[in-house]
């Protein structure tokens, strides 16, 4: 950061831009998110009478089961910062706050689990 | 001189306060506040929802059987209705995230460009979420 901004050698006075990490990924993810909603919104909508080996065959190749885990993973890190906007703003209580904020991370991450299971299983 | 001091009418200024929870509901919310709120509102609702479409994934995907399971459980029409709703948060959540990138991007910026902008996600992601219903539905 620009020197003129420092009280002293390393202290910032206009904020600690710590945001701005989770500020690009959420950016990122939700690029690659767009991605695959648009790819299986066209399937779904231009599809006809769907089929289980259809649907499954498309699963069923080793880059889609990759792109999918991709995406489930940046769908992880771009809820986690959604969320903990959300318990920031609305929970002024910090250790209600820090409850909630480790349920979240739970939730994330059985997700995140049960997704590459169903990923693997076809 | 004090007297007449005294004698001045004290002014009764106008209070300017925050704006308090109770109050929302007497404010006409501009279309961006509209989009903004319903951006953070779906994006919570996807991911309290995450569990039970993903159990829906796995139904579609494990087995043949498992998959006409899957659509005996999506032809109930409360299950449709639920589906069709997650469907409109997952749209409008997807439009206002674009919307968000073009602004980072630094368009639309200005009161009367963002105001478009936030018609357009809220119509755009409606009419998306009418042709996910027809589908849904059945009707094409």
């Amino acid at each position: 950061m620009a020197n003129k901004e420092n009280i002293g050698q390393n202290r910032l006075v206009v904020g600690a831009h710590y945001g701005i990490k989770d500020w690009l990924i959420q950016r990122l993810t939700g690029i690659v998110m767009a991605v695959y909603t648009v790819v299986l919104l066209v399937y779904f909508l231009s599809g006809q009478n769907f089929s289980y080996e259809g649907w499954a065959a498309m699963f069923a190749q080793q880059w889609f089961k990759l792109l999918s885990a991709a995406t489930f993973f940046g769908l992880l890190y771009h809820a986690w910062v959604g969320m903990r906007d959300i318990s920031m703003d609305y929970c002024k209580n910090v250790g209600l706050r820090l409850v909630l904020q480790v349920l979240f991370v739970l939730w994330l991450l059985i997700s995140a689990v049960y997704a590459v299971q169903i990923f693997w299983s076809v | 001189m004090s007297e007449a001091v005294k004698e001045v009418p004290k002014k009764v200024r106008r209070e300017y306060r925050n704006i308090h929870i109770v109050d929302i509901g007497h404010y006409r919310q501009p279309p961006s506040a509209i989009v903004s709120i319903l951006h953070r509102i779906s994006g919570a609702g996807l991911f309290l929802m995450l569990p039970f479409l993903l159990y829906l994934l796995q139904l579609s995907l494990r087995s043949e059987q498992s998959f006409m399971q899957f659509k005996g459980v999506i032809d109930h029409v409360p299950v449709k209705i639920l589906l069709l709703i997650i469907s409109w948060g997952y749209l409008h959540h997807f439009c206002a995230g674009i919307r968000h990138l073009f602004m980072d991007n630094h368009f639309a910026l200005d009161k009367d460009g963002a105001s478009t902008t936030a018609k357009a996600v809220l119509i755009l992601s409606l009419l998306l979420t009418v042709a996910v219903g027809l589908k849904l539905f059945g009707v094409f």
